[in-house]
Parts: C-alpha cells; structure tokens; sequence
C-alpha cells in the first residue's frame, strides 16, 4: 500500500511543485519595474501556504498581477503561476469592484450600447472634456483612447452573408470574440475571406458571449463562469458536428481553454482541443498538405511580430510565424518576446497606466528602430497599446494573410 | 555574565526546554534570583521535536484520566496566557470502518468525566467543516484540540523570566555539580562555544533536562529511572487539514495530524530506545512507512502532498520508583524532592508529564523551590500573559500592501512583540526567507532580543529555512545577514551555513524522492557547485548529496 503513495505529488496549480528557483520573478515584467509587487514566485506559491493558513495573508498587491503568464512559461516544473495569483484574487480578495471595473469588465454589454449609438459614442469618447471626465471620475486614464465602435458588428454582417457560407461543404465554427464584433469587424470578414478561399465555409456559434477575461481580472468571475458555461456548451455543438472552433484572439483563446478549467471549474475537456487560434489550424491545415495558399506576387511588405504574452503562454507563436514567412513579398522579422504593458483593461487603469507604459517601454523604442510597415499580433489590446505608444500600426496575421492571399488561385487550389 | 560569576543565584534550573524556561519563569516571577542554563539551544530536545499539539485531553481521557484533566485545565490556561502561540483550530476524532464504532460512546463518556467538551457530529458535518478528513468515515467527535508553537511559547517563557530579573546562557552545559557536605551548591558550566568552565553557585539546582536529566541525576549519584521513548513525525508541505485530526480508538501510532503553522504534521510513532542513542536518532524507513500508511487513511490528500521533511524527538518516561523494570510507565508529572527521596539538598527534578502540561510542572517545582527556600508567594504564570501575548493581534482583515502582509506574518509568529520589529527602512524591509517571510528587520530582532549566536537559532526563532525550500535560498542569505547584524566572522559564518544545510539535508534524507529530491539536488548545486561549500564543511558534514 505504502508503495502505492507517495508517487507523485499533486497541489493546487501545482504550487507544491515549485522548487524555488525565482526564474519566474526573472521573467515577470512587473517585478522589473514595481518593486511594491511581490513577484510571481512570492505572490503564488510562497503566500499560498500562507493563504491556506488563514484568509487574512491574502495580499491586495496581486492586484498587480498582469495576468501575462509569462511566469508560468518560465517555470521548468510546469507550476501554474499566473493561475495560482488569479484564483487568489477570486477566492480572497474583498475589494467591491467598482462601476469602471464593472464598465470596463463588461465588453459584451457595453459594446452593444456603445456600437448603437456608435457615432456619437466614438465622437465623445474622443472628446478632450470626455477623456478629462473619465479620468477623474471613472479613473479610466485620459491617455487611453477607448477602440472605436463599428456601425455594423460582424454579427449583422453576418446574418446578411449566413446563406453564402452554407453553400459551402466543409465547415469552421468561427468564435470572433468582442473585438472583432463590435469594434474592427473587419478581421472577422478577413477571417471569413481567408477561410472561403481555403474552400470552408464558417458557421457562429448558436450562442456566443464574451468570454470572460475582463470579468475575471476585475473581480467578477460569477458572471465569468455563467458566460463560459454558455460558450463551452455552444462550442460542444460545432464538436459534434465534427467542426473546429476557431478564434482569431489569442487571449479570448487562452481564457477559454486554461482559464476556464483552472479558475472557473468549467469543464471543458470534450471541446478544448477542438478550440484554437484559426492560425493554428490553417499551419497545421497548410502543412498537412491539406490545404494550400497562393499569394499576391505584388504583395511586398516589411513587417516586425510582436509576441503577446498569451501567444507565449500557449506556445503557438511558430504557427502564425511559419504562416506569414510563407508570403512571398514579406520582409518578416521577430521583435524580442516581451509584455506591451497593456494587458487588457489592466492599462487602462489611471493606477496602472504609469507602470504599463514603463514595462511596455523597450518594445516600443524596438518597434521604432526596426520601422517597419506593420506590426503583427494576435492579440487586440496589444494593438492598441503599440499604435497609442509607437508610430506604427498594428494588424492580426488573419488580415496579413487575407491581404496577402490570391484569392482566386487559392480557392482553385482547394476546390473539391 | 562574567560580572554575575561572583553572584550566588537562588536557584539555577538546567534544560532550556519547555519545562526549564516555565520554571524559571515562575521562579522569577516569584521573586527568586534565577539562572536558566541549556547545553546548545532552547528548544533543542524534546520540545522541538513534537507534534505542536495543544491537547484538549481527549486523547488520554479513556486510558489515563489523570493526564486529561490536566490537559483541559492547562489548554484553556494557554489559550489566554500564550495566545500569539496558539491557533484555535478545534480537533475532530474520527472513526474509520476499521474501527469500533461502539468506542466513540466509552470515549465521549470519558471526555465529559474529565471536564473536555465532546461533541458527536454527523459524518457529513465533519466532512463540511474539515474536507480534507477521510470521506469514509463512520462517526465523529469534535473537541477543543488546537495546535500551538513550541518554539515561540519557550522563547517567550525565557523573554518573561529574563523581564522579572532571570539570567539564561545556551551552549553552557553542566559537567558537573557543586557538592559540599552532601549539599547541592552549584554546578560547574562549560561554555560549549568556547570550552571554558566556570563554577557557578545557587541555593538550589532544579534538573529539567528532559531525558537528558537521567544522565543529571547519574552525575548528581541519585538515580532518576526513565525510559526514552522515540517518536518520529513527518512534516507535509502545506496545511492539508485545518483542524487536529485525531482517530478515535486507543492511543497507537501516527493518529494525529495537526495543523502546525504553514505545515501539517503526521505522528507519531513509538519505540523505546537506548540511553547512548539520544543524542544522535535516526528516523529509520519503517517508521516513514507506517507514517505515511497510517496519515492517508485521516487524510487521503496526504497520500500525495509534498513531504518536507521527517524529524524524532525524544518523550522522558520515567517509571515509578518501585518500578524498575518500566512496565507500568505513566505519562504523568514527576516531580522529585532529592533531599528526602536520596538526603541530597538542594536538589530538585521535574520531569515526565508533556509540553502541554509545562506550566502545571513549573509550579509544582517552584512552590517545592519556594518551600526550600522560605518564601511565600503565589503562582501567578496562568494569569499573566506572556510577552507577545498581552492583547489579540489577530485580524480578519486582507492585507493591502506587502508591507501589510509582512506585518500580518510577523504578528502571527511574535504576537505584540512585533511593534519592536524595525519595519520602516528599506533594507529592513527585504527578505531573506521567501518561503516565511523572514525580513531583515525580524533578523534583527531575534539577534538583539532572543538569544540567536548562530543561523540555527534564528531558524527556530523566526521560521527561517523550515518553508518549502528548506534552506535552498534563505540560508545563505541568512548567514550573510547574521556576519552583518550580529558580527559573526565570515568563517565562523560559512561553517554555520554548511553545518544548517547539513542539518536540513538529514531531515529531508529519509523523504526523499519526488519534490523534495528534486529541491535538495538543485540546493547541492547551488551550496556544493557554485558557492564551493563542501570545501568548508568538515569532512563528516555533507550538504545534500
């Protein structure tokens, strides 16, 4: 019997198995510039005994936390890290999230005000009196600018164009996430080129809701978990029907296959390897030799790839490079890994903004040396963060590669 | 103290355990000039090396009465007096299918003849208010069980003797005693620091030395008949449990698990052993196996949580003086007036009984002091509190800040004390433990107000080097620390250093695999490979390899 125990040790995110090595803390770009954070090693696994000794060892300084997760990339004993810092803050914190927290927390609710009323929400919100006011008053900082609103969300696009996708006879399920519904649609239908050309078609979900990530970081994981449970049961439907679900964010991605798992209890076991970045599944696709692309012979472009730290969490960053080094007319080149700074609503933080532009700093100064015409990323807050602080613009892949692609020669190429 | 060799103290009590520092306590307190004298550091024994279990009594109430009520008066006693020592975790004693369900009446019975308050509660109900506990369980009692830091109500036992005019020297141990005209008049120290021997005079010498005062009493040509009985206990990770988990059958091996601190502890086990091994025990793989088998079955999550270290302590049996041969051991308090029991004055052993029962000792040794010596003055050591235990500090409240939390820390550990921890400066801030919390500032004031010479006193002081790493990163920090704050010579410094991670590594040997193979291999290479330290070690000392 004896025999039988003590064969292998388990914890909570793994907390146990941390060895101490603080190659985390290295590695963790608020500990580079906020000595009063305590670091991932400290703020996780250290303060856990502590926590697990009495509720009042809780420290509100994890609210420092990025939520980067670039610890956990670090970590050689595969100790959840960021995981540990996040469910801390769900289980411990006291702090009442406030109506910006709420506000900003809420993509899906506000997004759906804010693109009805668009033009007068995009005029205001642009307004120097505006900005002054939530700055004040809501804390939101006044150097933020919010990401304007569309017209027409990709969701009402799509309704228009559903027909056109079901004469199709393979099919993607497409989760398109806030960003690219009501703020820039167009990488949606970018999405929808590139993957008509490949010769699918792409379905919605039956029901999509935010996924969550802004609700987690600011206190409200109750709501987190009633959407997840939402989108996770969504998702099991396209598995059924044999689909991917595909994504074009990479942070709605990692929330929805980690998070959810590791901070909400969701059980998404059944759909988690069929959920990924549609990069992911067009490289695997491409290199399977199951799909192929032609591309643009005048499309020449100089283009610097940014990391978001979620690409780094999940390790993907190889399928959207090998992608985009594929267009003839690139001149691709890797900018250093590193944290933007931004992180989500975190940046937008009047707190916060003063650290996330320190730690942002030495990509931006990178992004000027190289020049290049574009910056590329996956991930949205990352956009916005480098074209607020560089003088460069900023696209995801998708549109890189739907820019890029000959679209006639590569639905020939695919025809069935 | 040189200018206090020319001064005969009133009393003298050896042993720097739980027992000595109470009764110099009491004896202080009670106006008597004392000196408290231990051979290396408080807490080294017996009263470092047990289960940090605040009894209700419960366990002995069915098979030694007499010892439970003990344990019930005393509990709720260190509850008030030592509270920055006790956490208030309440116990459960289950029964499992394997046992006799019919025992729980028998026992709740005993309990409530003994005055503990013994609650049955539904399986259910123990599951909810402690998950960790094995699901299976058949019925459950809930008792005032609570876990309490040895190492903390020692120290603050010396703090308070020392306040009421109490002289204490570690690493001065007793070769000898004073005798004249069949009278005890002092004992002869040797600072085992330096070597030097000294004779220092006393009205009375108070043996409290644990199982060490057999070899006392052998010196003294009196004779104390103990037996040591070897308990080994595992210590696990983190907290598991939050509650003392107790089975409820007969007393037997590894049935209780206590949340001490940021660890739980599994324990114990029970083996007589030989008088010549005490000073050198060795924690042997059956003992870990047993440990292990029977932890699991109160908590099964223990079957897989990370174990830090195993460590064996040493009870003091002592067998009644008609009693020769230790049949009929008790675990009761023995206290022995040498002068009528051998025509030795002067002399007094307290001995047997538990760390949970050290106050009830220490009275009961200095009313005899006092009868001795003529003075009238009542005990007072269960209605004053000991320092850092004056007012609650305890807060419900989340930390804002880290400072906070380092305060929050430090507060659990030192009670009102922590006031007296320099906070404000910035290196006094930095940490040298990660794994507990230990900031420059506690270093400090351990130095300057408990006794530390070497970094294994600032250990059981403060915590340090007994988290996760186990020394990995705090220790050498530590020692660096200790060269600036308290003087030691770097030499002297790095052979503390290697002789701590030597000390930590024989903890960790007999658990070793999985995690905490894995952190002692990367401590090797940090100690062995990059600072260079078995080059400094005595050839015998190795750093885990």
């Amino acid at each position: 019997m004896v025999e039988a125990t003590q064969i292998e040790s388990k914890s909570k995110l793994n907390f146990e198995q941390c060895l101490k090595c603080s190659i985390c803390t290295v590695y963790c770009p608020v500990s580079a510039v906020e000595p009063q954070y305590p670091g991932p090693k400290q703020a996780g696994p250290d303060q856990e005994r502590y926590r697990l000794k009495g509720a009042e060892y809780f420290n509100e300084a994890l609210k420092l936390c990025l939520n980067c997760k670039r610890c956990e990339v670090a970590c050689p004993e595969h100790v959840l890290v960021g995981d540990l810092i996040q469910a801390a803050r769900i289980d411990y914190s006291t702090h009442t999230p406030s109506l910006r927290d709420r506000m900003l927390a809420n993509t899906d609710f506000v997004g759906t005000l804010a693109h009805t009323f668009a033009p007068l929400t995009n005029f205001a919100l642009g307004l120097k009196p505006m900005k002054a006011v939530l700055h004040s008053v809501m804390g939101i900082d006044k150097h933020r600018t919010f990401p304007s609103y569309a017209f027409q969300t990709f969701e009402q696009w799509y309704k228009k164009h559903a027909h056109e996708q079901e004469q199709y006879h393979r099919f993607v399920t497409f989760f398109h996430g806030c960003y690219a519904n009501y703020n820039y649609p167009q990488l949606s239908k970018d999405l929808v080129k590139l993957m008509n050309a490949c010769g699918y078609g792409v379905r919605l979900l039956s029901k999509e809701k935010c996924c969550g990530v802004a609700l987690i970081a600011n206190g409200l994981s109750g709501q987190a978990k009633k959407q997840g449970e939402v989108n996770i049961n969504a998702m099991r439907e396209a598995v059924k029907r044999d689909e991917p679900v595909l994504t074009v964010s990479s942070t709605c991605t990692l929330t929805m296959r980690d998070e959810y798992q590791h901070l909400l209890h969701i059980d998404n076991a059944d759909v988690r390897d069929h959920l990924m970045l549609a990069l992911r599944w067009l490289c695997q696709k491409v290199d399977a030799g199951e799909i192929k692309l032609v591309f643009r012979k005048d499309f020449k472009e100089k283009i610097a790839y940014h990391t978001a730290c979620h690409m780094e969490r999940m390790g993907w960053v190889p399928y959207s490079v090998r992608l985009l080094q594929m267009i003839p007319g690139i001149d691709f080149m890797m900018l250093e890994s590193q944290c933007c700074g931004i992180a989500g609503t975190y940046g937008f933080k009047k707190e916060n903004y003063e650290r996330s532009q320190k730690i942002g700093s030495s990509l931006f100064k990178q992004i000027e040396a190289v020049n290049p015409d574009y910056v590329a990323t996956e991930c949205e807050t990352c956009k916005w963060q480098i074209e607020m602080s560089t003088s460069h613009l900023v696209k995801n892949p998708i549109s890189i590669l739907a820019d890029a692609i000959d679209v006639e020669e590569t639905r020939k190429c695919n025809a069935q | 103290m040189k200018k206090n060799r020319e001064q005969t103290y009133d009393v003298i009590v050896i042993g720097g355990g739980i027992t000595g520092a109470g009764t110099a306590r009491d004896c202080a307190m009670r106006g008597l000039k004392v000196l408290l004298v231990e051979k290396f550091d408080f807490t080294n024994g017996a009263t470092g090396r047990n289960h940090g279990l605040l009894h209700s009594g419960a366990r002995y109430a069915v098979t030694d009465k007499e010892s439970a009520r003990e344990c019930i008066v005393e509990n709720m006693i260190l509850r008030k007096i030592a509270r920055h020592c006790v956490d208030e975790t309440d116990g459960l004693f289950i029964t499992l299918p394997e046992d006799d369900l019919n025992y729980q009446a028998t026992f709740v019975a005993a309990c409530q003849e003994a005055g503990i308050r013994a609650d049955i509660i539904s399986p259910e109900e123990a599951r909810r208010i402690e998950p960790s506990v094995n699901p299976s369980l058949t019925g459950a009692v809930r008792v005032p069980d609570a876990s309490i830091d040895p190492f903390r109500l020692t120290v603050a036992n010396v703090l308070d003797a020392r306040r009421h005019g109490a002289d204490a020297l570690t690493y001065h141990e007793v070769v000898d005693f004073v005798v004249e005209n069949g009278e005890m008049k002092g004992v002869r120290l040797r600072n085992n620091l330096t070597g030097e021997v000294f004779e220092q005079r006393a009205q009375l010498v108070i043996n409290a030395a644990g199982i060490w005062g057999h070899q006392l009493s052998v010196m003294a040509g009196v004779g104390v008949n103990m037996f040591p009985a070897k308990g080994t206990l595992l210590i696990f990770g983190h907290r598991v449990n939050q509650m003392v988990i107790n089975r409820c059958r007969k007393p037997a091996n590894a049935d209780i698990l206590v949340p001490d601190d940021t660890v739980c502890v599994i324990g114990t086990t029970s083996d007589r052993v030989p008088f010549e091994t005490v000073d050198d025990l060795q924690v042997t793989p059956e003992e870990v196996d047993i440990l292990i088998k029977e932890g699991e079955k109160l908590a099964p999550a223990l079957a897989s949580t990370r174990i830090l270290r195993a460590y064996t302590g040493v009870r003091p049996l002592v067998a009644a003086d008609n009693d020769p041969s230790g049949r009929s051991i008790s675990r009761g308090i023995v206290l022995l007036d040498h002068e009528t029991r051998d025509g030795l004055k002067g002399f007094i052993t307290i001995t047997g009984g538990k760390m949970m029962t050290y106050r009830m000792m220490a009275e009961l040794a200095t009313d005899l002091a006092c009868k001795k010596l003529g003075i009238d003055k009542k005990c007072e050591t269960a209605i004053t509190p000991l320092p850092g235990s004056e007012t609650s500090v305890l807060t419900e409240k989340t930390s804002k800040t880290s400072y906070e939390y380092s305060q929050r820390v430090m507060e659990g550990r030192h009670g009102t004390m922590t006031s007296r921890i320099r906070q404000q400066a910035i290196e006094d801030k930095a940490l040298v433990c990660e794994c507990e919390n230990v900031t420059v500032g506690e270093v400090k004031f351990a130095v300057e107000q408990l006794h530390v010479h070497h970094i294994i006193n600032l250990r059981r002081r403060t915590r340090l080097g007994m988290g996760t790493c186990q020394g990995e990163l705090c220790a050498c920090r530590g020692a660096n620390v200790l060269c600036e704050v308290a003087d030691t010579p770097v030499q002297k410094g790095m052979q503390d250093l290697t002789a701590f991670m030597a000390e930590r590594w024989k903890g960790m040997r007999p658990v070793a695999w999985g995690d905490t193979l894995n952190e002692a291999q990367l401590t090797g290479m940090i100690y062995e490979s990059l600072c260079g330290f078995n080059r400094v070690a005595d050839e015998k000392k190795e750093i885990a390899k």
